[in-house]
Formats: C-alpha cells, sequence, structure tokens
C-alpha cells in the first residue's frame, strides 16, 4: 500500500483499528522528503526527530486517544511554535524560537497531530508564488520547473508531494487558495474570526486567517473542527455558529450556484476557463442551480487590497527593530542607523516594497485619498457580496486565472505577480469563507474552482465542495506520489 | 503693550489596575526590570492585544467626574513611530473618535472661579522605560542603552484640557484639583516621582483683545506642579520678551531647568512626526451602554466637593474646615477614620488642622507615614476631654505619639503626666502657695482678682502642668475667699 495516498480520514481509520501505526506513517512521510525535498524544498525545518518522538508516544497510548493522534502535518512557518525555530522564511527571523505556541497549532496538538516541520513561504506570506522565501523557492510536485503558488507553497507542495497527510497554511490575499489550486490539492479560507489569530506572526490583520490544506474535502472538514473557536487572546475571534461536522454523500440538488461573471472573463487563463466551464456543467448536471452572479466592484478589487494590506503590514512589521529578537546589525553608531541596517539587511525587496507602499498611503496628506478610498471600496466589496449571496447560496469562480507559472516567470514584475491573485482577494477584502478544490487538469496541471459562501457557511461549503470533488476524475495525486505506488 | 498667556494641558495617568492595558502582566512600579512581560507588551511575533475591561471602568470614572459626554462608540488607533521603549513600534491609543469629549473642572483661584473646559479624554498605553548608561542619563553621549518592558502596556489615560487657562497659577489649582480627583476616584496613585501622572503644557501669548492664539510651544516631563508653575512663568515672559524686541516665537518643545531656572530648547516641532494613525485592526471597537455607565456612575465614590458641602451640613463643620479637610482623599479618610472613635467633629477638626498637619508641615513627612493612627488620635481626644490629661500636655503626647508611634496611654504613663485632680492634693498645694505668697493674697482679698493666675501657676509649676486648672481655679477662689 502507497501511505502517501492516505487522505486524514483513512489513516485515522486505519490507526484505529490498529493496521497502521502513526510511527509507520510518520517515517513513510519522513522518508518522501528524504527522497524529494532537496528539489520541492517545501519545508525550511524539518522535525524529525520530535516527530519520530510523539508518533511513537501516540502509539503507545491504550484507548481514549485524542482525536487527531498520530496524523503527520506540516506548519506554515508564519505559525509560532514554542522552541522550534519559526522564521516567516525571513532573514529577520533565521533564529527564532518563539516562547509560545500559535492557539490553532496548540488546538491541533491537543487533538494529538505530529508536527513534522515548518513549511516554507514566501517572505511573511507576501507573495504568489513561494519565490520571496529568503532561503529559496519551492517548486511545485506537479512539475518543479513551475511555483507551487504561494504565500502557503510550502504547505500546499507538501501535501501534494506525500511530504506530509496535512498541512496548516494562512491566506491573506488569497495564500492558501491559490498555491492549493496550484499544487491540485484542496484549501480552505475560513471566516474571518473563525479561527484564533494569536500565534500566527501578523501580515495584515484585518485579512489574516489559517486554514487547513488538505487532500481532499472531508480532510479539510475535519482540520477545520479543529481550528475553530473563541480564543481569549484574539478580540476578533468569535465561536462560530455552525457545527462543524463531516459532508455527506448528496448531490447538489438545489443549490443556488452564481458564477461570478467579472472574475471569468478577460485575464482568465483559456485553459483554466474549460476545465471552469466543464466542472459547472457537470454541477448542474448534479442538481445544481446555476446563474450569472455579478460583483461589480470586484476591478477595485485589487488596488484597495494593494493599500490596506500593505499599511497594516506597515505597522506589523515595524516590530522588527533588531531591539529584542531576531536580527540585529551590527558595527551601528546609534540606533537609529541600527534600525536602519537591520531592516535593510533582514527584509527582502518585496517586503521593502509593501511597507514603503503602507508607509506612503497612511502618510499625512495622503491617507484619505489612498487608505481612506480603499476602506470604501473594501466596504463596496461587502456590499456587493452580500448582494449576490442573497441571490445565491453559493459563488463559483476559478482559484487563480492561470495553472502553476514557470520559476522566476512573473518576479520581475509585481503588478503581474499581483494578478494571480484576482480571484481571491475579494473574498478576503469581504472576510467571507471560500475552499479550492481541484477540478482537472489543464496540460496537466491542476487547475483550481473556488466556492465562496455567506459567512460563517463552511458547512455549506464543504458540503457543495465534497459533492462537486465526487463528480471530477481528477484525484489530487502528483507524480512524486504516484511514483511510490 | 499688554499680553495675556493662554495655557492647555495634556495630563497623562497611569492606572492603577490589576494588570496591563492588553496582557495580563502585573501592573507595579518598580522591582526587578523584565519580569513583568509577556509575548503581548514585548511585542513578540504573532501576539496579539486584548483590552483590559477595569481599565475602562476606571477610564469611565475618570470621564464622568470631568462631566465629560461618554461616546458609546469609540475606536483605538494605531499611532506609529520607532523608539526602543516602544516594542510594536506603535502605540495603541484613540485619535479621531476618542472614548470621551467635551468636559469641564472649576477651579478657585484667590475666591475667583475658572471654568477650563476638558476637550478629551481617551484611553492608551504607557511605553516601556529607556535607562541611558552614562553621567547624564539621557541619550546623546550614553554608551548605551537598557530597556525595563516592565511599564511597558500598563494602562494610561491621556486627560487635554482646551487651551482655556490664562495663568500659571490657575494651571497649577487645577492640576491639584485634578490630582485630588484622580485619587479620590482610586484610579491613579498619582505618583509623580514615578510618573504615574505626568503633565506637558502647551503655552502661548497674545495681546489682550486678541481672539487667535499665537505660536505655541510645549513645556514637555515636569515633575512636580510647583516647577509648572514656574516654568510657565519663565516662558511666558520669555516669549512677551520675544514679541517686544520684535522677533518671533517659534514653535518647538522647550525643557525648564529647575536649578538654572532657565528655558532650554528641546527640539523643533517643523519637523514634527507623522504617526500615520490608522484604526487598530486587532481590536474591535469600543461600545459601552448606557448601563454599563450608570453602574459606574453608582459606584463613584463622593468626590471632594460633595464631602465638603457634607461637612458642613451634616458635620455642622465651617467652610474653611471642610476644604481644609477634603484637600486630599487621604486626609479626609484619616479625618473620618478618627471620626468613628470620637464624636466631635469640631474638635477632631481642629486637632486634625491645627496638631496633625502642623507637624506634617514642619517635619516634611507625608500623612501615609505618619505614624499616629486615626484611633490612636481619637484615644488622646477621649483621654484630653475626660479629664485624664490637660489639652496642653495633650498637644505635647500627640507630637511625641507622631516621633515614636506609641500610644498615648503609654506615653501619659511613663512621663506621668495623668492630670491630678485628686482635691485633697491640690488643697495641699494651693495651701502651701497661699502660705507662702502673703501680700499677694492681700491684694487678691482687695479687689484685685487677676492675681489668682499668679497661684494657679505657682500650682502648675509644683505639678509640672498636671494640675487640673478648672479644678485648681475652684479650689483657690473658695480658698482665698474663704
Amino acid at each position: 500500500m502507497n501511505l502517501l495516498r492516505l487522505t486524514a480520514v483513512e489513516a485515522l481509520a486505519l490507526i484505529g483499528k490498529k493496521e497502521l501505526t502513526s510511527s509507520e506513517l510518520t517515517d513513510a512521510c519522513l522518508a518522501q522528503i528524504e527522497r524529494h525535498d532537496k528539489d520541492v524544498f517545501a519545508y525550511l525545518n524539518v522535525t524529525g526527530t520530535s516527530a519520530r518522538e510523539e508518533a511513537a508516544a501516540v502509539d503507545q497510548l491504550a484507548e481514549d486517544r485524542p482525536e487527531l493522534a498520530g496524523l503527520p502535518t506540516a506548519v506554515k512557518d508564519v505559525l509560532c511554535t514554542r522552541g522550534v525555530t519559526t522564521t516567516c522564511a525571513s532573514r529577520m527571523l533565521e533564529n527564532y524560537k518563539p516562547f509560545y505556541t500559535a492557539t490553532c497549532v496548540r488546538q491541533m496538538q491537543d487533538a494529538g497531530i505530529v508536527m513534522l516541520g515548518k513549511t516554507n513561504m514566501d517572505e511573511f506570506a507576501m507573495g504568489s508564488s513561494t519565490e520571496n522565501s529568503a532561503y529559496g523557492p519551492t517548486r511545485n510536485p506537479w512539475d518543479l520547473g513551475r511555483v507551487p503558488g504561494g504565500s502557503s507553497g510550502g504547505s500546499a507542495a507538501a501535501v501534494a508531494a506525500g511530504e506530509a497527510i496535512w498541512a496548516l497554511g494562512s491566506d491573506t490575499g488569497g495564500s492558501i487558495r491559490q498555491p492549493a489550486a496550484f499544487c491540485g490539492v484542496v484549501g480552505l479560507k475560513p471566516t474571518y474570526g473563525s479561527v484564533s489569530r494569536y500565534g500566527l506572526v501578523a501580515f495584515a490583520s484585518s485579512f489574516d486567517q489559517v486554514g487547513p490544506i488538505t487532500r481532499n474535502v472531508t480532510d479539510a472538514a475535519l482540520m477545520l473542527r479543529f481550528l475553530v473557536g473563541k480564543d481569549p487572546l484574539d478580540s476578533t475571534s468569535i465561536e462560530h455558529p455552525e457545527k462543524i461536522t463531516l459532508p455527506e454523500d448528496r448531490d447538489l440538488s438545489g443549490v443556488r450556484l452564481g458564477v461570478v461573471k467579472e472574475l471569468v472573463g478577460e485575464g482568465i487563463d483559456p485553459g483554466v476557463m474549460k476545465v471552469f466551464n466543464e466542472t459547472v456543467q457537470k454541477m448542474e448536471a448534479a442538481g445544481a442551480i446555476v446563474g450569472e452572479a455579478s460583483l461589480p466592484h470586484s476591478a477595485y478589487a485589487l488596488p484597495a487590497y494593494y493599500i490596506l494590506a500593505p499599511a497594516e503590514a506597515s505597522a506589523n512589521l515595524a516590530r522588527f527593530d533588531g531591539v529584542r529578537f531576531g536580527l540585529r546589525a551590527g558595527g551601528t553608531n546609534d540606533v537609529t542607523e541600527m534600525y536602519e541596517e537591520t531592516r535593510s539587511l533582514g527584509f527582502g525587496e518585496e517586503v521593502k516594497r509593501r511597507i514603503m507602499l503602507g508607509t506612503y498611503a497612511l502618510s499625512s496628506g495622503y491617507y484619505e485619498a489612498y487608505y481612506g478610498q480603499a476602506q470604501k471600496v473594501r466596504t463596496l466589496i461587502v456590499r456587493d457580496f452580500e448582494k449576490a449571496l442573497g441571490e445565491f447560496d453559493l459563488l463559483v469562480s476559478p482559484s487563480a486565472p492561470t495553472t502553476a507559472f514557470r520559476l522566476d516567470e512573473k518576479t520581475g514584475d509585481p503588478l503581474t505577480m499581483y494578478k494571480s491573485d484576482i480571484c481571491t482577494i475579494p473574498v478576503n477584502l469581504a472576510g467571507l469563507p471560500a475552499i479550492s478544490i481541484p477540478a482537472g487538469l489543464s496540460e496537466g496541471l491542476p487547475v483550481g474552482l473556488q466556492i465562496i459562501g455567506r459567512a460563517f457557511t463552511e458547512p455549506a461549503i464543504l458540503q457543495a465542495a465534497y459533492s462537486a470533488e465526487q463528480l471530477m476524475d481528477f484525484k489530487s495525486v502528483s507524480p512524486l506520489i504516484a511514483g511510490q505506488d | 503693550m499688554v499680553y495675556e498667556p493662554v495655557i492647555g494641558l495634556e495630563i497623562h495617568v497611569e492606572l492603577s489596575t490589576r494588570s496591563k492595558m492588553f496582557c495580563g502582566c502585573q501592573v507595579q512600579f518598580g522591582g526587578e526590570p523584565n519580569v513583568r512581560t509577556c509575548p503581548v507588551c514585548l511585542a513578540h511575533p504573532g501576539a496579539l492585544p486584548v483590552m483590559n475591561r477595569q481599565a475602562i471602568r476606571y477610564l469611565t470614572r475618570i470621564a464622568l467626574s470631568l462631566d465629560c459626554e461618554i461616546s458609546a462608540k469609540s475606536i483605538f488607533h494605531r499611532k506609529n513611530y520607532f523608539y526602543p521603549d516602544l516594542p510594536k513600534g506603535y502605540q495603541i491609543s484613540q485619535y479621531d473618535q476618542p472614548y470621551a469629549v467635551e468636559g469641564h473642572v472649576n477651579v478657585g483661584v484667590h475666591g475667583k472661579m475658572h471654568k477650563i473646559g476638558i476637550e478629551r479624554v481617551h484611553q492608551e498605553e504607557d511605553t516601556a522605560k529607556n535607562i541611558h548608561a552614562g553621567e547624564s542619563g539621557r541619550i546623546a553621549g550614553s554608551l548605551y542603552s537598557l530597556i525595563d518592558f516592565n511599564r511597558s502596556g500598563t494602562p494610561l489615560v491621556e486627560i487635554v484640557t482646551k487651551p482655556e487657562i490664562t495663568s500659571p497659577q490657575v494651571a497649577r489649582a487645577f492640576l491639584n484639583k485634578l490630582k485630588n480627583t484622580l485619587q479620590y476616584l482610586d484610579v491613579s496613585d498619582c505618583n509623580m516621582e514615578e510618573g504615574s501622572l505626568r503633565c506637558d503644557a502647551n503655552i502661548s501669548v497674545r495681546r489682550v483683545g486678541e481672539t487667535e492664539l499665537g505660536v505655541k510651544t510645549e513645556l514637555k516631563n515636569m515633575n512636580s506642579f510647583k516647577y509648572i508653575e514656574k516654568g510657565l512663568t519663565q516662558e511666558i515672559s520669555r516669549q512677551i520678551d520675544l514679541l517686544e524686541s520684535g522677533e518671533k516665537v517659534v514653535q518647538q518643545t522647550v525643557h525648564f531647568d529647575v536649578t538654572s531656572g532657565e528655558i532650554s530648547s528641546l527640539r523643533s516641532k517643523e519637523f514634527a512626526h507623522d504617526y500615520r494613525y490608522f484604526p487598530e485592526p486587532d481590536l474591535v471597537p469600543l461600545i459601552v451602554s448606557d448601563e454599563f455607565v450608570e453602574e459606574v456612575r453608582a459606584e463613584m465614590p463622593e468626590l471632594p466637593e460633595t464631602r465638603a458641602l457634607r461637612y458642613m451640613d451634616t458635620l455642622g463643620l465651617p467652610e474653611y474646615d471642610a476644604e481644609v479637610l477634603t484637600a486630599s482623599r487621604e486626609l479626609a479618610d484619616y479625618y473620618e477614620a478618627c471620626l468613628e472613635h470620637f464624636k466631635d467633629a469640631k474638635t477632631v477638626s481642629n486637632w486634625v488642622m491645627g496638631e496633625l498637619l502642623g507637624y506634617l508641615n514642619a517635619t516634611g513627612q507625608e500623612l501615609s507615614a505618619c505614624k499616629v493612627a486615626p484611633e490612636s488620635l481619637a484615644a488622646l481626644l477621649t483621654l484630653v476631654t475626660s479629664g485624664k490629661v490637660s489639652a496642653n500636655v495633650g498637644k505635647d503626647v500627640f507630637a511625641e505619639m507622631c516621633d515614636t508611634g506609641k500610644s498615648p496611654e503609654e506615653i501619659i504613663d511613663e512621663k506621668g503626666l495623668t492630670q491630678i485632680s485628686d482635691e485633697s492634693e491640690l488643697e495641699a498645694l494651693i495651701d502651701t502657695a497661699i502660705s507662702g505668697n502673703p501680700s499677694q493674697v492681700e491684694q487678691y482679698r482687695a479687689g484685685k482678682e487677676q492675681v489668682i493666675g499668679f497661684f494657679v501657676g505657682q500650682v502648675m509649676k509644683a505639678t509640672q502642668g498636671r494640675a487640673n486648672p478648672k479644678l485648681v481655679n475652684e479650689l483657690l477662689k473658695k480658698k482665698l475667699t474663704g
């Protein structure tokens, strides 16, 4: 049996029946990492020794085992893990070991997961290809000449490469859904506020949300159940009003599905559109009532996002000043010089670009024209979604305008890179939940379907995604996993 | 040319809540550095602020005591700047939607009432504390700097007055009253030396009759009200001198050197910071209900003005006594504690104002350090009233109590100060005095009654002041006429 093909739910069942141990599964993932991660570079830090110990400890447990006991899990390096280096793929935090663990990671650990290591990402989650990592890019397991998407590219690639059963990612403008689409896996961005951000190193606080990257929809539902909850340490978190259940075998009868017309036109690759249209037809055939939805202000989403997110980032990244932790430049004469040198050395190009953008947008005399205006756009987009989701139960679009692009293809032009998130960014502006599931292949590369719902309707999104998943011929297995059959 | 000053004050008050504004670390002054810290107040990556509800209660008390309008919804902003004592690189503060606005305080100076408007009252957090190694204690020229984050994130309330203060004396009186009120509210220890109460002053001058404000300067970080008054006086004359000689006042921060009495420039405001304020996304808006505000109003302690009125109305004290006693919460509390054990309000007032304040003034001691508990003063007053000791001896006993902390009974016993009221003992002494001074007896009997004082003196001298004066008088009259 190729253990690397197992989903989390399947693995738990086998472990429960004692047909598989956590140690065997953990070893299989570690062996795959050993085989392929020098090429894929999904991990910045593999915690193999502690993973084997945790797995062995789980295997020793008698009957009342925690619910996720023994599942080998990859954690995006933007989440603080006590005593384990947390770099955010930045030189700034090269040797930084947090003295606390992020709430969402702790909840998963309390449920018994085994942490395999910390995954690569765009520095401070700023990017769409994982090429902005200070430690080198991650490569797409479907084609090592291509990017895995980003910023959670390491997590998506790890799951797609069989280097983890599932993974934690974070999504600010599409950073879970776009890499999930590029790597042919499932990625869910929960409603803003449903998962604690405590211990998630902030990029843009009013957008950031942690979520699952998994092999299938059921696994995403399972992980989400352990992520949600009101955290007294995060004022913006709330108790999820819905019980997160696993999806059931059911067709799409009566589900009103709105195809967002602004996200299926210009700028979307024809190969992606073909897979998307076929998928929508299949969903219609399975009972969905399909119509055209509109988000009239979505054209302004990208510019508004690139004002608001950098503005928040410019403040969030001010704490990296060389005073208390992380990198500190030596040989400087005074504190101002130390700040300048430290931040010049510690941050990469894209991070610096966004700090400059954000600082400018907040500057006296420009605030209203930029930040103020962008906030108004944000409100309009929220209203667009309210209207569209009043007419439809769910909205659908491609998860990204293209399939995985080649390394270095877009690094020279930030704007082209930013456009890689046009389908996902509007959702973050509105704080809504959305999932990306693999819908098929275009020229051998995975295409993602995005399903968007009203706030806190994750169960409905997951159910529809599951029903759609059953209609696909496509199974989310990259050549790297298939190679171990 | 006649000029008038225009002064506005900005006061920062550290709240004495148990925990910090946005984390659970304890609020406490001093101690070993960097022990009351956590990921939040050290601004480690991923840490998030959570609002302290108790701080908002205290903030509400302050706003109510200043007669402010409280906003049902206010929000927090980030104020961005780099400094090593500011770990996040921004301070969480309030900006264009503060918690409370439009209040006022009435201040009496030399019999004239001044109504000082309060522009705003808002909540923010304190910074850490930089300690610069080197002789000056300042960052310039220091070899290195150390940071103590114990203070980082302490709840801080900012109170801003309108530019309506017309003299340094009024400024000082306003600050005294504000400090007293804050202490009454039990929201801060208001210790200026420890920095829990800090004040900056904005000051400009203009010709009398003009309505536009002149160019202002800012007098920063004054550590006593006395020096604020002096510094303001100094700065006003500096500004007037400049204008008189045809020069201009430059907008800047100035420093008042307490030793030399000179004003010096700290930095020009031309390079003013752009703080790039924007709404704090990590906190939800602060929404307070009418019920909450009313609940806080109901639990408000009695404020000095009300307390003084009560002293006049129900205790029958004169206005002067009532004002002196309520001038600080600590003194009024002391007075009332004393009153619990000794019911004569005016007698207690006389002793507290005369003897206690007299002793504190003479020795420079704080009331909190006074060795005489209110119950002990009450015990002494009971002894005086019952005639165990005379009032004059009682005053000496009180001074001794202040010095040693001993109980009045102890001192009286030790020194044998008990008043002699035994008639036979006194009669014997009186007889000696009469027989030893026949000429004075003659004078008395001839009608010069004031000579009785001479005989009282003789008896007092013989008893070292312990004789009951009233009894001695009675007995003397009887014997001399007899």
